[in-house]
């Protein structure tokens, strides 16, 4: 019965979202504002439906109720309560569902912090999110969906697939999700601006604190999923370019470009049309990474499931949105010329370098991602693209990027004289390349070039942002510490990625209980291996004590774990000993027969710096999002400010 | 308004690629054997180990051989498809490739699911697999009579695999003089 009222809400859900389709706009274009009022309800109700459904699932889930198809597939009786919750969003159906849910999330939340917004604009923007709404809503319900009864229902599920057993896919799904979702807000306001005709640039301060939670959110999604691929996967990879690693890399990207196009926007009323295609490209990508993920297009360790005739589905929903707004666009932009002028050595320049750059390298991912599906369906044959290409076009490529970016933090707004520029930021750019050789001496034993330069940008980052932060610190503004916050962050992860990816050791190993192995100054005994039992699982445990100069300090356990469900499919369990300036890895493979098993260890030095970084990233966003700026008021009118006062605030 | 329109069509290229994208199989991987001679391998047979089965022996027969395991759950999908195919007057010599299994095993699968292979070898290390480029159980191949591998299905042969590309082949093939 409770999957019978998940499916009625969603049914219920999609005709809210056909409603709020068509009457917000309709009342919008006609200045009806009985239509119009009718958007917050609506949306609001939609949500509620979503909740419901989402709900129903939950409980199916919790129950164990296997005559539903979709728990049957993903849920077992021995799975631990936790994994049959997060097992909803464990598939396709579900993730799907999710994805709907978290689609209403965000417009409810539109509803609730949009109230200083003019009316008509609310209700463009709701009535595009129900455009959304409805796509997503359809599929689920025509080609995907989760509440599907078998009529013999068995008595046991097939089990979650263990990559999936595990705290950080918890919640690695949903942010991701709420990352992508989040890009439809930002898309909804830019074309809620080109339908309204709006020529002024008031629609970029109000998209920016959802654009940069939005970001938030992917960051955090992203770097979790690094984060558990590390120590989930047993190869002591942090990063694979895998299509659906680049599905969620490239909205990122486009995202940290809308970012700083909307503040140029917003300030100086300039890149108008950049920044409305920016957020129409960075929503596009959430969309085609669907796409590429639920498809099966590509292949991929991501692709759970593969059906083509959901593929067309979202293609054809692929085309209608953003065909049709890169429609809206084409008819609406020559309209929307920008105002503000600005010459070739300016704080303007800089972001738009640094947005193009950014939209680069996008398109690079882009196309190495697609490239193996060009060539074939060009008929020329199979193949891959791999890391090579990825690390050869993307390194070279975000240098420029950081350099401008150190620069861009000093230079002002509209006009600026190089000499000044160059007189306040010479003693941070020798400082940080002299201070970058003699780290790599310091920290590392062999120094190499990559090293020198990987530091020395990372260092020009992080010195430019704090004596940038110190110059300013009579009036700091939360925008201005986010900003520094994030770029600090960068400038973290970009040591980490450099020591890391130059500087790890590893060793693999044939070993018995007893052998010893040195690797990087630190030497590891395998004192036994042992069977131990799981909940749904049994599971081989290695134990390694870790020496460091014939002392211990501290003992690991790495497991290879054979869930019973779904033909005891093995799964490691890296043992790891974290630190802030380095990780001991361990991880347990195959066993070689006369009880030696091959064991592989890794010496990892500031490899957890990738995902500090991220950390600092993020919490530059929420900062950000928290600037006065962004707090509405009824009255508020926007207004290009170019006062000098506020021209070294937030970027 | 041109160059406001670039986005729109650099887009529609991009849907394009996608959609022919679609229709291709990403599992499908080329076998680099079409059209080739089928490996020599000499294996003993997996119920008279005394006696040996050779690629050479299929010489003059249309066959069909396929790669097959006790322990492969898809193996029983298709298996009643060869058994049923077995019982047909028109169809190929089937062979089986029994791949990775103990012996004990194998044969006690054929007489639960019937055995449909006038012969199956017993590649107990795989290594005749490594020749033929198995990389999932189960595989199966369409041979001509000069002993030239036609076809390769990857993955459990469906009945609508079997209708529309497989017995169309073994028709051509046995109509043709070679």
């Amino acid at each position: 019965m409770i999957p019978e009222l998940g499916q009625f809400a969603l049914i219920l859900a999609l005709c809210m979202a056909i409603i709020l389709a068509v009457f917000p706009i309709v009342g919008a274009a006609r200045n009806n504002s009985y239509w119009m009022s009718l958007a917050l309800p609506v949306a609001r109700t939609q949500f509620l439906c979503l909740v419901i459904a989402f709900a129903a699932l939950v409980y199916a889930f919790i129950t164990n109720d296997f005559s539903v198809t979709y728990v049957a597939n993903n849920s077992n009786t021995l799975l631990p309560v936790q994994y049959r919750i997060s097992a909803v969003w464990g598939a396709h159906e579900g993730s799907l569902l999710l994805w709907a849910l978290i689609l209403g999330i965000w417009m409810f939340a539109v509803t609730l912090f949009s109230r200083g917004l003019p009316e008509e604009f609310v209700a463009r923007v709701l009535g595009v999110m129900g455009l959304i709404s409805i796509g997503f809503l359809l599929f689920l319900l025509l080609t995907s969906n989760p509440f599907e009864r078998i009529l013999m229902a068995p008595q046991e599920g097939a089990d979650l697939n263990p990559l999936l057993q595990d705290p950080g896919l918890i919640v690695h799904p949903p942010m991701l999700y709420f990352g992508y979702v989040g890009f439809s807000v930002a898309f909804s306001f830019a074309i809620a601006a080109m339908l309204g005709g709006q020529t002024d640039t008031s629609w970029a301060r109000w998209a920016r604190p959802w654009t940069i939670i939005s970001w938030v959110f992917l960051t955090l999604g992203i770097a979790l999923g690094s984060w558990w691929a590390y120590y989930e996967l047993g190869w002591g990879g942090w990063w694979f370019w895998d299509p659906v690693e680049n599905a969620s890399f490239m909205p990122w990207l486009a995202g940290t470009a809308l970012i700083h196009s909307l503040a140029a926007t917003e300030k100086r009323d300039i890149f108008k049309n950049w920044t409305i295609l920016l957020a129409i490209c960075a929503f596009s990508l959430s969309l085609l990474g669907t796409f590429l993920v639920r498809s099966g297009v590509l292949t991929s360790v991501h692709a759970f499931a593969s059906d083509p005739t959901r593929g067309i589905f979202i293609l054809i929903f692929l085309g209608v949105v953003v065909g049709g707004s890169l429609l809206l666009y084409a008819m609406r932009a020559p309209a929307m010329a920008s105002i503000g002028k600005f010459s070739l050595i300016s704080r303007d320049t800089f972001l738009l370098i640094n947005s193009v750059l950014l939209v680069v390298v996008m398109l690079t991912i882009l196309l190495g991602t697609l490239y193996p599906l060009i060539i074939e369906a060009m008929g020329l044959g199979k193949l891959s693209v791999g890391a090579p290409y990825f690390n050869a076009v993307f390194i070279p490529l975000m240098i420029p990027v950081t350099i401008a970016l150190g620069f861009g933090m000093f230079t002002r707004w509209r006009k600026d004289q190089w000499s000044r520029i160059w007189a306040k930021t010479r003693t941070a750019a020798i400082a940080s390349i002299v201070i970058g050789g003699l780290l790599t001496f310091m920290l590392v034993d062999s120094a190499i070039l990559k090293t020198v330069a990987g530091l020395s940008i990372a260092l020009w980052i992080l010195i430019t942002s704090i004596v940038s932060l110190t110059t300013r610190r009579k009036s700091l503004t939360f925008g201005f510490c986010g900003m520094s916050s994030a770029h600090i962050g960068l400038a973290i992860t970009i040591i980490g990625i450099t020591i890391s990816s130059n500087h790890s050791q590893e060793v693999h190993k044939r070993m018995g209980p007893g052998d010893r192995v040195d690797v990087a100054g630190h030497t590891f005994e395998l004192v036994k291996i042992s069977e131990l039992p799981g909940p749904n699982y049994q599971a081989t445990e290695a134990t390694i004590n870790v020496y460091r100069n014939d002392e211990m300090i501290t003992s690991l356990r790495s497991q290879k774990r054979n869930y019973f469900a779904r033909g005891g499919m093995p799964m490691t369990e890296a043992g790891i000993d974290p630190g802030l300036t380095r990780d001991i890895y361990v991880s347990l493979g195959e066993p070689l027969g006369e009880g030696d098993w091959s064991l592989r260890f890794y010496y990892k030095p500031f490899i957890r710096w990738i995902w500090l970084g991220a950390l600092f990233m993020a919490l530059g966003g929420i900062l950000a999002a928290m600037d006065k700026r962004f707090r509405l008021k009824k009255t508020k009118k926007s207004a290009i400010i170019l006062d000098k006062d506020t021209v070294l605030s937030t970027t | 308004m041109n160059r406001y329109l670039l986005p729109l069509a650099l887009f529609a290229v991009l849907v394009l690629f996608l959609a022919i994208g679609l229709g291709i199989d990403p599992k499908r991987v080329p076998s680099p054997l079409i059209d080739k001679p089928l490996p020599a391998f000499n294996l003993p047979k997996l119920k008279t180990p005394d006696y040996n089965i050779k690629s050479t022996d299929f010489y003059g027969e249309v066959v069909l051989l396929n790669v097959w395991a006790s322990w492969c759950v898809s193996c029983r999908a298709e298996h009643p498809l060869f058994v049923e195919l077995a019982k047909s007057n028109n169809g190929p010599s089937i062979y089986g490739i029994n791949y990775k299994d103990k012996r004990t095993d194998a044969i006690e699968w054929l007489k639960y699911f019937g055995n449909p292979y006038q012969a199956s070898a017993f590649d107990q290390h795989g290594l005749t697999g490594i020749d033929l480029g198995v990389y999932g159980v189960p595989e199966t191949y369409i041979i001509d009579r000069s002993g030239i591998i036609r076809y390769k299905h990857i993955g459990p042969v469906t009945q609508d695999a079997l209708n529309k590309k497989i017995m169309p082949l073994i028709k051509k093939l046995k109509a043709s003089n070679i």
